[in-house]
């Protein structure tokens, strides 16, 4: 069912012209793990400096499609991603297309806050090192400082860099792999679930980074809570069964679902 | 109120949905026994009916205030979506729009007890049948409402232009009556009152018609729409 999946901007997503730019472009992507269909046939624009929520129940392969952004399906022995993904109109597969390399503009977060048993400058300063982005140790202070302003985390860390990234709460953590993320200078920020492990106080300023965030970035985030997607995204994406099923603003998602599996999934109803 | 064939997965949530459903239902049942006793009282200038009118009066009220602590709580404990979302939300219009009618016809039922002092007045007629059609558009809207239908809300909201024409016929015919005999001046402000709260009435039943229009379609009741 090809054309039921097809979300396509300016065509069946309902966006105006005044939208911004295209980052992401999926066309017909399937994915299979040892010949089990995991993702089908998922077409889908996604926007650039916006957040776009991927919804749906367990096994729906929203995480999926999330890790074919990045190729971390890859990693995976026996996955088999087909069909066309481009970021910047540039094929996400091609084989000309190292890996490292996407990964660093293409940033993730995951749900449980992994920093690296180093120190908070550390943590920040480990991507540039390798990526070679930084000429100088003053260069390097300045990437820190400004990734860690830009994941609102410099003043509560400012006078402690040195200290063990894992001393931080669980929030503080998230956001420092956050502000790891962000000193790569990323293209597009993949985030699963980056708020299941957190408090609400935790869970308000991470969606708070997001929603500033998003003036930069395209974020992309998995989440189960219906409530989050519709607070810090514009556009929502209903997956189910491998399926793309509705794309479209997270307002009309929300109050005026098109497909009854949304609708039922939404309102906590047995589909 | 059956917006959605399936049933919630958390069983409580699905039954205060239902509930206020049920809730809203009897409050519409409430209001169209009051108007129609108050609309009984005038042309049978039975003043004996008006204090039922008055006591169901009360008790609209008391159901607006259950719809409203239903749907505050569903909102805080529930955060309802989609359809669930339109539904609560429309809920909570047409129970004032329903409060308000019941208050209009309690407004008409007194008009009964000072009209009962006059002779019969050759107008009431014409009273009569304003007030048949605005019940008739109370009990298609609350048809619609409780089916989940926009159809009668749609016929509903076409024959509000029917109501205000018959209204203002009224009123000219009365101001020419007035005129010419003086007697009828008194009598005639009366039933002045009660035909602008029959047209009130009607104005309320169309608010209810575009919300189940809103709650079932998402979308606002358009000329169009009537008119199509």
């Amino acid at each position: 069912m090809p054309d039921n999946q097809s979300h396509i901007l300016d065509q069946n997503a309902g966006f105006g012209e005044t939208e911004p730019p295209i980052k992401v472009a999926a066309r017909d992507v399937c994915v299979a793990y040892d010949g089990k269909q995991a993702l089908n046939h998922v077409s889908i624009d996604i926007p650039d400096r916006s957040v776009t929520a991927f919804i749906g129940p367990s096994g729906c392969g929203k995480s999926t499609f999330l890790r074919c952004l990045n190729r971390m399906n890859d990693t995976i022995e026996g996955a088999r991603v087909t069909g066309s993904l481009k970021i910047d109109g540039a094929e996400v597969n091609d084989k000309s297309i190292d890996p490292v390399v996407l990964r660093a503009s293409v940033g993730m977060v995951f749900q449980k806050p992994n920093p690296f048993p180093k120190s908070i400058y550390d943590n920040v300063a480990y991507g540039p090192r390798i990526h070679g982005l930084a000429l100088s140790r003053n260069d390097l202070d300045g990437i820190v400082e400004s990734s860690l302003k830009k994941a609102g985390l410099w003043e509560e860390v400012a006078d402690r860099l040195n200290d063990p990234g894992t001393s931080l709460s669980g929030g503080q953590q998230q956001r420092l792999v956050i502000a790891r993320a962000i000193a790569i200078n990323p293209e597009v920020i993949l985030m699963d679930e980056p708020c299941s492990a957190l408090d609400p106080i935790a869970t308000a300023k991470i969606e708070e980074l997001i929603d500033e965030l998003r003036e930069n970035y395209c974020i992309i985030i998995v989440t189960h809570s219906m409530q989050q997607a519709a607070r810090v995204s514009q556009r929502t994406a209903f997956f189910h069964m491998g399926t793309l099923v509705e794309f479209g603003r997270t307002e009309d998602i929300f109050t005026n679902p098109r497909d009854p599996r949304t609708q039922d999934y939404i309102t906590g109803r047995f589909g | 109120m059956a917006l959605s064939k399936t049933a919630h997965i958390v069983t409580a949530y699905g039954e205060e949905l239902d509930q206020l459903a049920d809730e809203l239902a009897r409050m519409g049942g409430m209001v169209e026994t009051q108007l129609e006793t108050a609309l009984a009282a005038i042309v049978r200038r039975d003043a004996s009916l008006v204090a039922g009118v008055r006591e169901r009066e009360k008790q609209v009220n008391a159901m607006q205030d259950d719809v409203e602590k239903r749907v505050l709580r569903l909102f805080a404990l529930r955060q309802p979506l989609a359809t669930d979302l339109r539904m609560t939300i429309s809920a909570l219009k047409i129970a004032s729009d329903l409060e308000r009618v019941g208050d209009l016809a309690k407004n008409i039922a007194y008009r009964a007890e000072d009209l009962a002092e006059y002779a019969p007045l050759s107008l009431l007629d014409q009273v009569e049948r304003l007030g048949a059609i605005v019940v008739k558009q109370l009990h298609e809207v609350l048809d619609a409402l409780s089916s989940a239908d926009v159809e009668p809300a749609i016929r509903v909201w076409r024959t509000d232009d029917e109501v205000d024409e018959r209204y203002n016929a009224l009123v000219r015919q009365m101001l020419m009556s007035m005129t010419e005999d003086p007697g009828q001046v008194e009598p005639g402000v009366h039933i002045l009152f009660v035909a602008k709260n029959l047209e009130r009435i009607g104005d309320h039943a169309t608010n209810v018609a575009e919300a189940v229009h809103f709650m079932v379609t998402a979308g606002p009741l358009e000329a169009d729409d009537a008119k199509s």
